[in-house]
């Protein structure tokens, strides 16, 4: 049983529960990924299958590619990722990966890029908390503050939290309640938010931990 | 399809009359008492409609014992068990919040012949 699908991001919105509470959702377009080849132990040294994910013209597709995709029987994806399986028995090359693998109430892990924030400042990027506005510290509004003592040790310490790029890393969101799973629409509904922009590439897997 | 639209239209409900900004609606809601559930009515003015499909809320105005309050009730939420409008107002504007600068007679709103 493969355990995740590609998915793409579509947007947030809410529902509601039937205590009439309502819920930030994210919905997601999960598959149809078909599997493209199957990763073995004695070949590759691990147990995986490989989906694909979207479509692509097949004038995009180089020749290794498409000759890739032509021994699977499969029409060219846009994406291919590979998922680690605990056994390659009941899957096969050719077959569909679609949402039905998940059921609704089960917590999912969803995989993304956040969105890219460029070079972000202390506030931003590391939740700093400034300087006061008031009494005198108007300077410091947005600074760091001290980066480190004097002579001792007369060095920056290694991984000091300062400015830089910040965003358009891959991130994973754990544990999120899986609302709605429907295969005929290969719509995927999770509580809560995930990361990256609308139309972002999302791998969802199911929760590799259980919550505490 | 639009697959954010086919979620929300699953919780989307079709019985909501039509109303909006200046008309006095009676909203029953659903409130739960520990195991007991029983209906509470607010009714006042309506001062607003915030659009955005199953996101949608309105806002409820009503002076009460010289009291000015407001409620925002999202609008297909299950707990709001129904909405009768009780007059219809006639107002030029999609907002009404010049009515919180109002009191009394002031704050009255033009019936609409309909």
């Amino acid at each position: 049983m493969v355990n995740g699908i590609i998915g793409r991001k579509i947007g947030m919105t809410q529902v509601f529960e039937d205590s009439g509470k309502a819920v930030p959702v994210t919905v997601i377009q999960a598959g149809p990924c078909p599997i493209v080849q199957l990763k073995t132990q004695e070949k590759d040294g691990y147990q995986a299958v490989q989906l694909g994910f979207g479509t692509q013209k097949e004038s995009r597709v180089n020749r290794p590619k498409r000759g890739h995709f032509a021994k699977a029987s499969v029409d060219p994806a846009f994406v291919l990722r590979e998922f680690r399986v605990q056994s390659l028995e009941d899957v096969s090359v050719g077959s569909v990966v679609d949402a039905s693998v998940f059921s609704e109430g089960e917590l999912v892990d969803v995989t993304g890029t956040s969105k890219g924030r460029g070079f972000s400042g202390v506030v931003r990027r590391w939740n700093f908390a400034g300087g006061r506005k008031s009494h005198g510290g108007e300077q410091d509004l947005r600074r760091p503050g001290s980066i480190g003592a004097s002579a001792t040790p007369s060095r920056v310490f290694k991984g000091k939290r300062m400015a830089g790029r910040h965003g358009a890393k891959r991130h994973t969101v754990q544990n999120l309640s899986v609302i709605q799973a429907d295969p005929e629409r290969n719509l995927l509904v999770v509580k809560g938010a995930v990361p990256g922009p609308p139309n972002g590439l999302l791998l969802v897997r199911k929760a590799s931990k259980s919550p505490i | 399809m639009n697959l954010i639209e086919s979620v929300e239209n699953q919780y989307m409900k079709s019985d909501i009359p039509d109303f909006g900004p200046g008309d006095v609606v009676k909203v029953n809601t659903r409130i739960r008492e520990g195991q007991k559930e029983r209906i509470q009515a607010y009714e006042g003015t309506v001062i607003r409609r915030s659009h955005g499909g199953l996101k949608e809320t309105f806002t409820v105005r009503r002076v009460a014992f010289g009291a000015g309050s407001e409620r925002t009730f999202p609008l297909h939420s299950p707990n709001i068990e129904s909405i009768q409008v009780v007059r219809y107002g006639a107002v030029r504007r999609a907002k009404l919040y010049y009515l919180r600068d109002r009191t009394g007679r002031a704050a009255r709103v033009k019936e609409r012949r309909r």
